[in-house]
This record gives structure tokens, C-alpha cells and sequence, in this order.
């Protein structure tokens, strides 16, 4: 049954009239009309719906609105924008990390999560990270580069 | 003042006009304009200056993700001489844009680049020869300096100062030269592409992420399997679902919703209450290649050189290779809105789309709806990765299909990952023989080559009936359309790259395209090139081992073309080929090469391939040398052919698409697994950059020697060779 559920998305409290079963991913979309959380599959196998959820990459397309009350979801728009960018944003953009760009917000998100728990991840840890991230334009070498130079620019 | 074109001086260089073979007697045939100017040829369809100074350029082609746009920005800023940053590029709409037919091809920096370039060359003379009017000047005495015109005594005018609306309205002439490479300031140099900032900070970009007023979201339950009737529907408690309405026409069979989530519940719910009969049945998994050859075949010779002194054949070699069907598995699924207004003889659709033909796209929907193209308008916006003929077509339909019980609101229809996989157009199984003549010394005398696939194009707009997949299903259904290819002079499709460029005494080319199409097949990168290439490359390499030859020498004993053997050597250089055998190398590595001219007229591209065998066949390193002629975006190129070779990578060693005797297996991305972060090779790429030649497309010149360079680096490492892709580790044990 529809009813009122409050979250807290980007530091900001938001209510949105909808049953608790339904996906966050939807929520966030057409809600919030925050658009940069991508469906890919539904499944939770591709990550283009990830969002953090108190700081943990989750697939916004298996959480239920009930499982994201109380808790801090951050989307992509919330972690940076043109005017004041995440040195993830900035590094996609200086490496080029992208050819469509469908992926690009949850790779974002995933790298995010990694770089708030390991500053200073290897390559290797970078790739495994992504793992659950799947790209199929081919940019996955310099979606890892973003990441490292990211990573250089927030420890620097 | 309407200036005539043909009154300005042709700048020297500037292309003859290319005389008609036969003129008509009454009307001469106009002259043959370069690129898409050639069927869009009026100006002010390609450009158009604003007031406040910003340039708009109108391609016909589309963004798919591979950054067309940015490098059509590039080229069009190139030529009239203005900043990057005045230009805005606007959207393809039907009614609006050149129609360039489809985006494919690797052909949009030849067609619509080429149309740009001389479109912006004109576009520039005439802003000059309006301003050396007013100052009673002579044109050439004039500077431009983005977009501000001034003459030796410092007099100043801008482009958007002149009316440009009027200079522009004419059909352009072809007769201003473009600038030479070696004036070039912006082509050439790598520039940060326009798309990219929405997309990393999540802005609305893409088709899924519009917000029509009052928009409402459809889906679609497909039949239980390709072929499948609606036998009967018990819809009831879809129904009872808030502000859902189902849809049925025939085995078409979809619900509206006020919300997505809901939408979703519905087909749920719809799917257990829909009865299906069995499907059209698809072919057999085991022996699938042996069954496509006794199938209803259009055979085609389409290369038949034959010797003029009797070869010296000692020895036969027959080899055959194979591909499976494949999904093109872009992350996004496909989506479109679609919207009704009026009624009657005020009957409009309007559509969202991210369709690589807008205009193609239209034709169909006009035949399904009865529709006058006019009353259909199709709006490019963008979607997730293209790689060929894909759902978005399809899903246009749908959502057509859909908003008709939606009461003139938009309705926007996302695939599910199930549809995307399983019901997107497929790329074709193909099947390929080889019959290789040779001499004494094991250089190749004759070359016998034959491929059996389905044809690669079922796209829409080129048929009687519309190819569009609820089309199939609809109360009064259409044909299942039967895949045909395009003619081998714009690249063919099963035969494309068949025609080996060797220099063979003796070749025979035969295509054999199935008249039968139990899976619903079309055009996916590179479309034959990759199992043709990948069966070339493959098996020069066997007859190298067999001669006792080193791979690279014995394939530069059949060339000739200079730039082909430039690709070849740089990419055997870069990758330290020849020091292979006295450098350390981990157990089990390997390496291997291969070489295309992409379509047999466009990019030249050689790959080295490093690969170690472990539990599976783990690509380490793909070195790449390309040739695209003139290169407009150096970084956008290298963009695209690691693309291409990583994606093409994935295909070889993992893909196949499954299915059973009913269905397609292949519904998620468990079913359906792609190279992930961990598994993908490093990939280096150089550009041999040729300023003076033709610029072409790069985007699908790394499939095919990708394909054949890991399976050669495979049989380097194992010695034995597996000739079927995918290189999985059952294949590469069998053939152990």
C-alpha cells in the first residue's frame, strides 16, 4: 500500500508517496527525479544502480524503499556536481573513462566506496572493487586509471 | 544579395565536379556533392548561425556512445575557422536533420564528417565574400579569427552579424575547397569530448532519464518463446493493480502505468495468467554450424580471380571455423517514449529514440500505423552503448504500441535485461571453410573460401514490410522479416572482410546466406568482418606453422598494400615480436597477431595478442597499430579501438549466446557473462597518423585481428588450435 516514507538522500531529509517494497532505484528516479541512478538489469548483477547506502555500494534496484528508511543514501548527484566536482568526477573527465557512459555513474559509486575504506588501493584492488561493475564499451582500463588518479589527488 | 556559389573563386585543390556517365536529355543529373551533401545537399540543413554568436551544426548521424558528436564539433569548427566552444550540436529530429540513414558503419566521420568539412568550407566563403561585399573588398584580403572577420584596416565583423539565414539558404555547391591537413589547428588534436560531464556527474542525458508531463511507463510481456501465440490471457488481477491499464493486439500483449515499480508488478502478474502455444522452435545446439549448411541457401560468388598459368599446387590444406550467436549486451536496456496527439486526419505520433535511423526507424512505424511520414516525428536522444542494430527500434514500437490506451500522455518503455539479451536483434552463427592450395615452399597458391551464415541486417526502413519485433505479434501480423546483407560495395555483411587481401593468385570467395532465420538476427559490430577475420588470420597462421615460417614474415610474403604492412610491423615492433623466443615469459604465455583492412576499404588495424593459459584462456596484452587516414580526435580514436578490442576480446573468449529448443537461455547477466574489470587485457594503441589521406571510422576495425590474435596467441601457448569460438577451456581441452 502506498504511504508516506521519508529518506535521507544527499544530506536531505525527502518524502516520497510510494509502497515500501518498491525499488530505491525508482524512488530516486522518478520521485526525486534524481536521473544519474541508472537501471541496467534489476538483478543486482551490473551495478549501474548503485548507490551508498551509509557509505556501502548497494544495487538501488534490490533495496526496498523500507531498507533505506534511516539510513543516508548518497546517489552521484550527491557526491559531486560540475561546480563543486568529487576528485572521482574530475578524474573521469581528465582520463576520458568513458565512451557511453551508462555504467559510468555506478562504477563512480563503487570507486567511491573503495577509496572512503582504501586511500591508496593497487591497481588490483581498483579491478576487483569494479568487479560488480560491468562495462561493455571497452573503458575499463581507463575508468582504472580515473580511479588511481583520484585516488593520488585526495591523498595528495 | 543572394550570392551564387558558383561565383566564388574555387579555392586551388577544390574537387572537379564529377561529370554524370550518361547525362539524361531533359533533366542533367545534379552534380555528385561529397559525403551526405550528396542526398542532403541544401546548407541551412547543416548549419546555422545565432545572433548571440553560436554556431549550430545539425548532423544527420547520432551519438552512441562512441563520440561522434565531439568530433563532428571538431570538424565543423575546423572549417569555419571558430572556437570549439561556439558550437552547439544539436539533436537529430526527423523533419529537421539530414537524413544520413543509419549511424553504422564506422562510416559517420566519411559521410557526415566529409558532408561538414565542405559544408563549413562553403559556409566560411560565403560569410567572407558577404563581408568583402560590404567593406567593397576583395575576399581574399580577409582574416577570420573565431568567427570575427576583419580586413587589413582592421574593420571587424562577426559571423553572427551578417545574415547568415539567408547566405546559408541554398543547396551547396561542392566547390569550396576544405582546409588542407596540414592547416589544420583543431582536427588532429585530441579534445575532451562533449558528453562526457553529464554523464559522470549523473545529469539527465540519455532517453531513459526524460520527464515528459504527465508521462506514464509501459512494458511489455513477451511471448513465452520467439514464435509463440497468445492462446489466452486471464489479465484480472493486473487490472486490479492502481492506475494500470493492459494492452493486447493480438500476441502483443503490454501494460501502462501511472508508476514504474507498478508497471513492473503487472507483467508479473499478466505473465502467469497468459497461455502461450510453442514456439517457432530454433535450431539445434549441437551441430548448429553442420545444420545452417543444409538450410535454403542464397549462394553468391563474390570473388572469383583465377590463375592465368596452372598453379603448382603440392598440397590441400581445409580448415573451418566457427562463431555462435552472440548479444550485443549493452549495460542499458533499450527505451524509448512515445506519444498520441489528435485524432483523425490530426493524428501526430511523436517518439523518443535512440535508434541509429531515425528515418528508417519512421518508415516503419508509418507502415505498421498507416501513418503519412509527415505526422511522424522522431526525436534522437541518446541511450546507453550501440554496437549495432540493437532492441532500440523495437522498443520505439512498443511504446507506440502502448501509448495508444494512454490517452494522448507520453509513455516511456525501458526493456527489461531479460529482453535486452534475449529479444534484441542477435548477432549471427556463421560457419566458414577455407581450401588452401600450396606450393613447395608452403606459400599459398590458391585460396578457396566459403561462409554460411544468416544475412546481417534486418533493419528497418529498407523493406516492404516493417522489421520492428511486436510487429510479428500484432492481431494482423507481419512477416518475420528474412535477414539480407548490404551490397559488398558499402562492406557487405556475412561476406564482409571475406575477400581476403592477399596476394593470392587464385581466390574464390562464396557467400551462402540462409533463407531460413529461426533466431531474429542483424547487424552487430563489425558484422562478418569478425568471424571472417578471425577465420583469415587464423588460418594464415596455421599455414605459417606449417611452412615453418614466422607468422609475421610469411603474411608479408602475400602483402603488397604499404599502409597494411605499416600497421602490421608497427604493431610487431611494439610488442618486441621477433624477441619473443630470448625473453622470459610466465608458463603457459603466448602470443599471437592479426591484421584487417576494415571492410576492405577503410581502417588498417594489426593486433598482437599476449594471452596465459591458465583455467581459462586470460588475455594479458593486446597491442594495437591503426591507420584511420586523417585522424579528427586522436584520443577518440584510441577510445574506440580499445573498445572495440576489449569488447571483441570478451566475445572471443567468453560469449555465446544460449538457447534451447524453444528459447533463448541467455536471459541475465549469469547466463550471459562479459570480460569484467579483473579479466580485461591492458590494451596499447598507436595511431599511424596519415593526414593526407581519407578519414574513417574506427570503431569496429579492432574486432576481427582481436578475435584472431588471441586464438593465434592461444595456439602459440598450447600448440594445438581451436578453431570454434568462443576459446572457452572446454574448447581449448578438447582440442588438447
Amino acid at each position: 500500500m502506498s504511504q508516506t516514507i521519508t529518506l535521507n538522500v544527499n544530506g536531505q531529509p525527502r518524502e516520497v508517496a510510494a509502497s515500501e517494497d518498491t525499488p530505491l532505484l525508482y524512488a530516486l528516479r522518478n520521485d526525486l527525479n534524481l536521473k544519474g541512478t541508472r537501471f541496467g538489469c534489476g538483478a543486482g548483477h551490473c551495478g549501474a544502480c548503485r548507490v551508498l547506502l551509509d557509505g556501502h555500494a548497494v544495487a538501488s534496484c534490490e533495496t526496498q524503499l523500507w531498507a533505506a528508511r534511516g539510513k543516508e543514501v548518497t546517489t552521484i548527484e550527491g557526491l559531486g556536481t560540475a561546480d563543486a566536482p568529487h576528485a572521482l568526477q574530475r578524474a573521469f573527465i581528465a582520463e576520458q573513462a568513458a565512451q557511453c557512459g551508462y555504467c559510468s555513474s555506478g562504477v563512480i559509486i563503487s570507486a567511491a566506496a573503495l577509496l572512503a575504506r582504501c586511500p591508496r588501493p593497487s591497481e588490483g584492488e581498483v579491478r576487483e572493487a569494479l568487479d560488480r561493475n560491468l562495462c561493455r564499451c571497452g573503458t575499463h582500463n581507463r575508468i582504472v586509471r580515473a580511479v588511481m588518479r583520484a585516488a593520488q589527488e585526495m591523498a595528495a | 544579395m543572394n550570392l551564387d556559389p558558383r561565383t566564388l573563386e574555387p579555392a586551388p585543390g577544390a574537387a572537379a565536379t564529377v561529370a554524370p556517365a550518361v547525362a539524361p536529355a531533359a533533366a542533367p543529373a545534379p552534380a555528385k556533392l561529397p559525403g551526405s551533401l550528396n542526398t542532403n545537399r541544401r546548407l541551412d540543413r547543416w548549419l546555422r548561425i545565432l545572433p548571440e554568436g553560436i554556431i549550430e551544426v545539425m548532423p544527420g548521424k547520432v551519438e552512441i556512445g562512441q563520440g561522434i558528436v565531439t568530433a563532428l564539433a571538431q570538424i565543423a569548427a575546423e572549417e569555419l575557422d571558430v572556437d570549439l566552444s561556439r558550437v552547439r550540436m544539436v539533436r537529430a529530429k526527423t523533419g529537421m536533420s539530414p537524413d544520413e540513414a543509419v549511424t553504422s558503419g564506422s562510416q559517420s566521420v566519411q559521410e557526415c564528417g566529409t558532408a561538414l568539412r565542405h559544408a563549413g568550407a562553403e559556409a566560411r566563403a560565403l560569410l567572407l565574400a558577404e563581408a568583402a561585399r560590404q567593406w567593397s573588398v576583395d575576399a581574399g584580403t580577409l582574416q577570420v579569427s573565431d568567427g570575427l572577420i576583419s580586413d587589413v584596416s582592421g574593420r571587424k565583423l562577426a559571423y553572427w552579424q551578417l545574415d547568415s539565414a539567408v547566405l546559408f539558404d541554398r543547396e551547396t555547391s561542392g566547390q569550396v575547397a576544405p582546409k588542407a591537413a596540414t592547416a589544420h589547428r583543431l582536427v588532429g588534436t585530441t579534445v575532451e569530448r562533449f558528453d562526457i560531464p553529464d554523464k559522470v556527474y549523473g545529469r539527465a542525458r540519455f532517453v531513459h532519464d526524460m520527464a515528459l508531463p504527465g508521462m506514464r511507463y509501459g512494458r511489455v510481456l513477451r511471448p513465452a518463446a520467439p514464435g509463440a501465440r497468445l492462446q489466452s490471457l486471464d489479465d484480472a488481477a493486473a487490472r486490479a493493480l492502481p492506475g494500470v491499464v493492459v494492452v493486447r493486439d493480438g500476441s502483443f500483449v503490454g501494460v501502462v502505468a501511472e508508476r514504474e515499480e507498478v508497471a513492473l508488478k503487472a507483467v508479473a502478474l499478466l505473465r502467469k495468467g497468459a497461455v502461450w502455444s510453442e514456439g517457432a522452435g530454433l535450431p539445434p545446439t549441437e551441430g548448429l554450424h553442420d545444420w545452417m549448411r543444409t538450410q535454403p541457401l542464397d549462394t553468391k560468388v563474390i570473388e572469383d580471380k583465377r590463375a592465368t598459368a596452372p598453379a603448382r599446387v603440392v598440397r590441400d590444406v581445409s580448415l573451418r571455423y566457427t562463431k555462435p550467436y552472440l548479444a550485443h549486451a549493452s549495460i542499458g536496456a533499450s527505451c524509448a517514449i512515445a506519444q498520441w496527439q489528435g485524432a483523425g486526419e490530426q493524428k501526430r505520433l511523436a517518439v523518443w529514440s535512440h535508434s541509429q535511423g531515425i528515418y528508417n526507424l519512421r518508415a516503419d512505424l508509418g507502415i505498421v500505423f498507416g501513418l503519412p511520414l509527415p505526422d511522424i516525428t522522431i526525436e534522437h536522444v541518446e541511450g546507453a552503448g550501440c554496437y549495432g542494430h540493437n532492441g532500440a527500434d523495437d522498443v520505439a514500437l512498443d511504446a507506440c504500441l502502448l501509448a495508444r490506451a494512454a490517452d494522448g500522455s507520453p509513455v516511456q518503455v525501458v526493456w527489461s535485461r531479460e529482453e535486452e539479451l534475449a529479444w534484441s536483434p542477435h548477432s549471427p552463427a556463421m560457419d566458414i571453410q577455407i581450401k588452401a592450395g600450396l606450393n613447395a615452399e608452403g606459400n599459398i597458391l590458391s585460396w578457396t573460401y566459403d561462409v554460411w551464415s544468416n544475412g546481417h541486417g534486418i533493419r528497418p526502413g529498407r523493406a516492404k514490410i516493417p522489421t520492428l519485433l511486436a510487429a510479428r505479434y500484432l492481431e494482423k501480423p507481419y512477416e518475420q522479416f528474412i535477414a539480407v546483407n548490404a551490397p559488398l560495395a558499402s562492406g557487405g555483411g556475412s561476406e564482409r572482410n571475406a575477400i581476403a587481401l592477399y596476394d593470392f593468385p587464385e581466390q574464390v570467395v562464396t557467400n551462402h546466406r540462409l533463407l531460413t532465420m529461426p533466431l531474429r538476427v542483424s547487424a552487430m559490430r563489425a558484422l562478418g568482418g569478425y568471424a571472417n577475420i578471425f577465420a583469415i588470420e587464423s588460418a594464415m597462421d596455421e599455414l605459417a606453422l606449417q611452412a615453418g615460417v614466422d607468422p609475421v614474415e610469411y603474411r608479408l610474403r602475400h602483402m603488397k598494400d604499404p599502409r597494411a604492412i605499416a600497421v602490421l610491423q608497427n604493431a610487431a615492433a611494439r610488442a618486441r615480436w621477433s624477441a619473443w623466443d630470448s625473453e622470459e615469459h610466465e608458463e603457459g604465455a603466448g602470443h599471437g597477431i592479426a591484421w584487417v583492412k576494415y571492410k576492405n576499404t577503410g581502417a588498417y588495424c594489426a593486433v598482437v595478442a599476449e594471452v596465459v593459459m591458465m583455467e581459462v584462456v586470460k588475455v594479458k596484452r593486446l597491442v594495437i597499430a591503426v591507420d584511420v587516414g586523417l585522424t579528427i580526435n586522436p584520443d577518440g580514436v584510441i577510445n574506440q579501438i580499445e573498445g572495440g578490442a576489449i569488447q571483441s576480446a570478451s566475445w572471443t573468449v567468453k560469449e555465446a549466446l544460449g538457447y534451447d529448443a524453444q528459447r533463448i537461455t541467455a536471459t541475465d547477466w549469469e547466463q550471459y557473462p562479459i570480460l569484467n574489470f579483473s579479466e580485461v587485457p591492458a590494451v596499447e594503441v598507436e595511431i599511424i597518423n596519415r593526414p593526407d589521406e581519407r578519414a574513417v571510422g574506427a570503431g569496429e576495425a579492432a574486432s576481427g585481428p582481436t578475435a584472431a590474435a588471441i586464438a593465434n596467441a592461444v595456439a602459440h601457448a598450447l600448440g594445438v588450435r581451436v578453431r570454434d569460438l568462443p576459446l572457452t577451456p572446454e574448447r581449448v581441452m578438447a582440442a588438447m
